[in-house]
């Protein structure tokens, strides 16, 4: 199934979750946090929250600015 | 010279200097400046990640040390700079926010309604709320009084470098709150700091101005010592305006000269 990551689209398997994802893109989970159709995730449910066909994922952290 | 030191949440400050993390020309200069500017709250944006991710602005600052102030840059409603703050506390990076909402993208002068509107969500949600307001007291108060734990009204835009273009209404604000006031924007050397200092604000928050500088470190150590004296001078009671002069030595005693 196709969901949106950061803007961009990406295929990934049917059922995949929040976590799954995270490691498939290996992103480290320290000053992260992810939105799913602009609601903001708890880390406590990354591990049960299955991804839906058009999902779209925000994955931030810290940059540089004032 | 005895000082209390800068709340904000609850938790206690001797820097009254805020830095950024923009703008500068290598993470090594950023870590000097910071260093340099004596700085304890080091303000950060929330941005998307990446892809495939490297490295993390976190690895150039100890959070150890410095407590992280995520701001709101970029967002311009209240909706959105709300759930980037929910953002960044997911992601660790505490409660205390730097709230931006911007209502103009040339000047980047905040739009107040949606600030006010996000300071009463946030302020209600436990956040420890810092907006970058106008420099206009009636809003000062308005955020006040919706729960923002200090007022951080411009200088001059962000980034402009113009200094303190209304030191009144800085001077009416520090009337109006009982929080701290903060000048966050506009400051462009060490006497602009100075200046917001003298007036009584409780601190400066600033990244260009030391980030842009031919030498950042330099520009963070003049920042540094800037706030201070002009702290130091607030505290100390300068003397008052007048237009002729007061001699300095005694008129008595002078010799005779007359033939």
């Amino acid at each position: 199934m196709e969901i949106s990551v950061n803007g961009k689209p990406m295929v990934v398997e049917r059922g995949i979750t929040v976590d799954g994802l995270l490691t498939l893109l290996d992103v480290k989970r320290q000053y992260t946090a992810v939105a799913v159709n602009r609601d903001v995730l708890r880390k406590a449910d990354y591990g049960t929250l299955t991804l839906s066909e058009g999902d779209r994922v925000e994955i931030v952290r810290p940059m540089g600015g004032g | 010279m005895y000082d209390t030191n800068l709340v904000l949440g609850g938790k206690e400050f001797t820097s009254r200097l805020i830095v950024g993390t923009g703008k500068y020309s290598s993470m090594d200069v950023m870590r000097e400046a910071h260093e340099a500017a004596g700085a304890e709250i080091i303000t950060v944006a929330v941005r998307r990640v990446s892809l495939p991710s490297g490295e993390s602005i976190l690895d150039h600052i100890d959070t150890t040390r410095y407590t992280l102030l995520p701001n709101t840059a970029g967002c311009y409603t209240a909706d959105e700079a709300i759930r980037t703050c929910y953002l960044a506390r997911e992601a660790g990076l505490g409660e205390m926010v730097k709230l931006e909402v911007i209502g103009d993208q040339r000047t980047l002068f905040p739009d107040v309604e949606g600030l006010l509107e996000a300071t009463r969500t946030l302020a209600r949600e436990g956040f420890t709320v810092m907006p970058y307001t106008n420099d206009d007291p009636v809003m000062a108060r308005k955020l006040q009084d919706a729960g923002a734990a200090c007022v951080m009204p411009l200088g001059a835009p962000i980034g402009s470098g113009l200094g303190i273009r209304n030191p009144y209404n800085i001077k009416i604000i520090l009337e109006s709150v009982t929080v701290p006031v903060i000048v966050d924007a506009g400051v462009g050397t060490a006497s602009d700091a100075a200046i917001a200092m003298e007036l009584g604000c409780d601190g400066v928050l600033m990244n260009t101005a030391i980030a842009g500088a031919q030498d950042a470190v330099a520009m963070a150590r003049a920042m540094k010592l800037a706030v201070e004296a002009g702290r130091l001078a607030y505290k100390a009671g300068r003397i008052g305006k007048k237009l002729y002069a007061t001699a300095s030595s005694p008129i008595e005693g002078l010799p005779d000269w007359t033939s």
